[in-house]
């Protein structure tokens, strides 16, 4: 059989491109579940969330997605600090979040979805800007505008959040707060208002994913639920909430189910995320770089 | 009450339940009540897991789907009656609710929570890309109209709503045995201090994985006649959402800590959503019930039957 | 001499790069009190998470009874006659304090002696072992109902109630007023009377020196000392670690 190699490289680079966007998907969850310890299962109801306004602002206003993506930062911000609040007094204060703050954002889930699903009805929608259809070539090789730029502005997404937590004050304070919270009562911060900053951070980030997923592919309000697998799936193999293995588990990720997708049909990607994160939680709890 | 007047005063209750249909005799009233008694089934099992260990299943669809398509599957390859077909659904989610318990529950809580939602999206794609089942585009599942018991034609809806009549009352005779017994004890344990209860002598693996394998099997069991109920199965409405958040819903709502929560939970939810959807579309149904979950998770933690104790406690002191 | 009940060969455990436990070697022999004294961060409690289970032991093993406990589970251990009471106590939230002891007795002694108890039996034993700690009073309520010294009392009945050889009392008396350790010390003297072998953990000197037959010390996960208590302390590696 004549193995068709160009098929093959095709699909790793689009893997890599699509890779580097789900870093920018997973970021936020690396952040709150790596370092905060919340499981927040209805960060990709955020992202789609975004891509949503992203879609809105476009096609209304005409503004560009990451422009729009980098606007709506400083209001998923808000959110987010604003969703932690609830979340500290009503489960975290009391010791329930295991059970009831798990239910909590499974229910934030539903409620973003089903509301988007009766405002927008579940037709899939799509954003235009003129970088999405052109693309480089060279040789036999496509790098499509619309996976190239989300996956650039994602890295730069992922390095300035790395630099933001090791050389500023409150940065280093998140990273302790993922440590010990006594730990940090000494260093005279609040660790409450720490984990604020820390998850509006990380909802924030979700603005800027879903901008990015508007321009990648059209969305309609139930492809939130495809990248809860997606996300954690990536969490768990890139080591629980370290940034650097964040990017490996990311690139793997995109790169098998780019591969799965290019030979055995799109039908079939949603099912790679989802399988990986059980083999890797049943056999490699601690990520691939773990010990 | 002991246990085994319990389960008489179930078989009764459940022997009236059904009685009185009877009277009122009216198929919508069988085809509503099926959908209602479903969903007592789901979530009592959901609770087994969810409120008596602590441990919380998001993949309550994949486990009725299991159970939904073992009839298909059962139903093309070699017929049976639906009791069997039960009792093989059952078996079969038992076997992944254990397979799924064994493979993460060694880990912390959240990951088996969210091995639950991946398990459900592998199993919708494995469903999916199966042909033999009917693949995407669902399987046809014919069914008689009314059923030939020593004579009398009975409607097969009717049938089919006391498959469900007897399957609800088990999974609350289940439940409420496990709640006195030593295994009750044990997953309490469990859900207070897993540490605690090893250094007790608890086998706290052991009976987490009993937990998931019951709770699953019930799920599957309640999923085993439903190709039969609508007559076409296809994935999108075996997996749907509303199993999943029903299933969490509704012991939240009605109060996790005892059998009776799940049940007026179940009671309470079900019949609105059956009356919502005659009324308004099922989007809303789902978003209600999505609502209510987060209030009540927030402002009324221990559910109904936690509120209700509250206020006779309060109204005694 | 006589076989020890427990022996601790050679047991390390590192987090990381932090060497916790480095080559620990201990006996205990039946019937014992030995006291097991330590700076914080000495590995005490890692030693005894890896004496019961809790935590594995990458080198070295603990032998129980005769018999090895590598790769046994925390609750087989148990089950075997091993138990302890946790630093901070950790009672079944949702259960009552009678309830709380039922727990060892329905899972830890029924495993071990395979008969079944009455439900009445079992009534009958939750209030001896209540009695025997003084909660009789309490048997109904609810753990967060209890006082400081009350949820210590309740961690060591519940340790008590699963009829252990071996019990490890882990800093028992943290916090506690001058005749509440009193209470506890007695107590544990009570257990011992009926034949329990006794580890005690402890920073309170005092209570160390009166209740210990013999007093091992731990510093950065090796032990430097072990023997008679008196002679213990006067050792002047104990006094440098302890004076800084």
């Amino acid at each position: 059989m004549d193995f068709p190699i160009e098929l093959l490289i095709n699909a790793i680079i689009a893997g890599v491109l699509l890779g580097g966007f789900y870093i920018a998907v997973t970021v936020g969850v690396s952040i709150s579940f790596g370092m905060l310890d919340i499981v927040n299962i209805a960060h990709p109801a955020f992202i789609i969330l975004g891509s949503y306004i992203a879609y809105i602002m476009n096609s209304r206003l005409g503004v560009d997605p990451v422009l729009v993506g980098l606007l709506m930062l400083p209001v998923f911000y808000a959110l987010g600090a604003a969703v932690y609040q609830v979340y500290y007094v009503s489960f975290e204060k009391r010791g329930q979040e295991a059970l009831r703050g798990l239910a909590f954002f499974f229910g934030i889930l539903f409620i973003t979805e089903v509301g988007l699903i009766l405002v927008f009805g579940v037709d899939y929608r799509y954003a235009e800007a003129p970088y999405i259809g052109p693309a480089i070539r060279f040789a036999f090789v496509d790098l499509p505008y619309r996976m190239l730029i989300p996956c650039v502005l994602s890295l730069l997404l992922l390095a300035s959040l790395q630099v933001f937590l090791s050389r500023t004050y409150v940065g280093r304070a998140i990273k302790a707060v993922a440590q010990d919270q006594q730990a940090l009562t000494l260093m005279a911060a609040n660790p409450i208002a720490i984990k604020r900053i820390a998850f509006g951070i990380s909802i924030a980030t979700a603005a800027l994913a879903g901008a990015f997923l508007v321009i990648i592919q059209p969305v309609e309000p139930s492809v939130g639920r495809e990248y809860i697998g997606r996300v954690f799936a990536i969490y768990v193999l890139g080591g629980l909430g370290s940034l650097p293995g964040t990017v490996i588990g990311a690139m793997l990720l995109g790169v098998v189910e780019s591969i799965t997708a290019t030979f055995y049909g799109p039908s079939w990607a949603p099912a790679v995320s989802f399988g990986f994160l059980l083999l890797t939680l049943a056999f490699r709890p601690a990520g691939i770089l773990g010990r | 009450m002991h246990s085994r007047t319990f389960i008489l005063v179930t078989i009764v209750v459940a022997a009236a339940v059904f009685f009185v249909a009877q009277l009122v005799a009216n198929n919508y009233l069988f085809f509503a009540g099926y959908t209602v008694l479903q969903f007592v089934v789901l979530a009592t099992a959901w609770n087994i897991l969810g409120g008596y260990c602590g441990y919380v299943n998001f993949g309550s669809a994949a486990f009725f789907a299991v159970g939904a398509y073992s009839s298909v599957f059962l139903h093309k390859a070699y017929p049976l009656p639906i009791p069997v077909l039960i009792l093989v659904a059952g078996f079969v989610a038992g076997v992944i609710g254990l397979g799924m318990g064994y493979l993460t529950l060694r880990l912390r809580g959240s990951f088996f929570a969210i091995a639950t939602l991946a398990l459900a999206v592998v199993l919708q794609t494995l469903v999916t890309n199966w042909d033999f089942v009917g693949g995407s585009r669902g399987a046809y599942v014919i069914r008689p109209n009314s059923l030939d018991v020593f004579g009398h034609q009975i409607p097969y809806i009717e049938y089919l709503f006391l498959q469900m009549l007897i399957l609800a009352a088990v999974a609350i005779a289940t439940a409420r045995t496990i709640e006195r017994s030593r295994l009750g004890y044990g997953f309490a344990t469990i859900r207070d201090d897993e540490l605690a209860a090893e250094a007790a002598g608890v086998p706290t693996l052991r009976l987490k994985l009993i937990a998931t394998t019951l709770s699953g099997a019930l799920m599957g069991m309640a999923g085993a006649p439903f190709p039969y109920y609508l007559g076409f199965l296809q994935p999108q409405s075996a997996f749907a959402l509303e199993y999943a958040v029903n299933s969490i819903a509704m012991p939240m709502i009605g109060g996790t800590s005892s059998w009776i929560g799940p049940l007026i939970g179940a009671l309470l939810l079900g019949i609105v959503q059956q009356v919502a959807t005659v009324t308004i579309s099922s989007a809303v149904n789902v978003l209600i019930v999505g609502v209510l979950l987060v209030a009540f998770v927030i402002i009324a933690p221990n559910g109904i039957v936690g509120f209700v104790r509250n206020l006779m406690r309060r109204g005694r002191s | 001499m006589t076989e020890p009940l427990l022996r601790i060969d050679r047991v390390g455990k590192r987090f990381g790069g932090f060497v916790a436990l480095d080559g620990i070697a201990l006996d205990v022999a039946p019937g014992e009190r030995l006291g097991l004294i330590g700076p914080n961060g000495s590995g005490k409690s890692t030693l005894v998470n890896c004496i019961c289970g809790t935590l594995r032991n990458e080198t070295g093993s603990v032998t129980f009874d005769g018999r090895k406990m590598d790769g046994l589970a925390a609750h087989q251990r148990t089950i075997l006659g091993l138990a302890r009471s946790f630093q901070l106590p950790r009672p079944f939230h949702s259960l009552s304090v009678a309830d709380n002891l039922r727990i060892p007795l329905l899972y830890a002694v029924k495993a071990r002696s395979g008969s079944h108890l009455s439900a009445r039996e079992l009534d009958d034993h939750c209030v001896e072992y209540l009695r025997l700690v003084g909660l009789d009073h309490k048997a109904a309520r609810l753990p967060r109902d209890l006082t400081q010294v009350e949820m210590r009392k309740l961690e060591l009945a519940r340790a008590m109630a699963a009829e252990p050889k071996l019990l490890i009392a882990d800093e028992s008396m943290a916090g506690l007023s001058h005749s509440e350790i009193g209470d506890i010390l007695k107590l544990l003297m009570v257990l011992n009377a009926r034949g329990i072998t006794i580890i005690l953990i402890e920073h309170i000197m005092s209570a160390v020196m009166s209740f210990s037959q013999r007093l091992a010390v731990l510093v950065s996960g090796r032990k430097i000392a072990d023997g008679d208590p008196q002679e213990v302390v006067r050792n002047p590696e104990v006094e440098k670690a302890y004076l800084g």
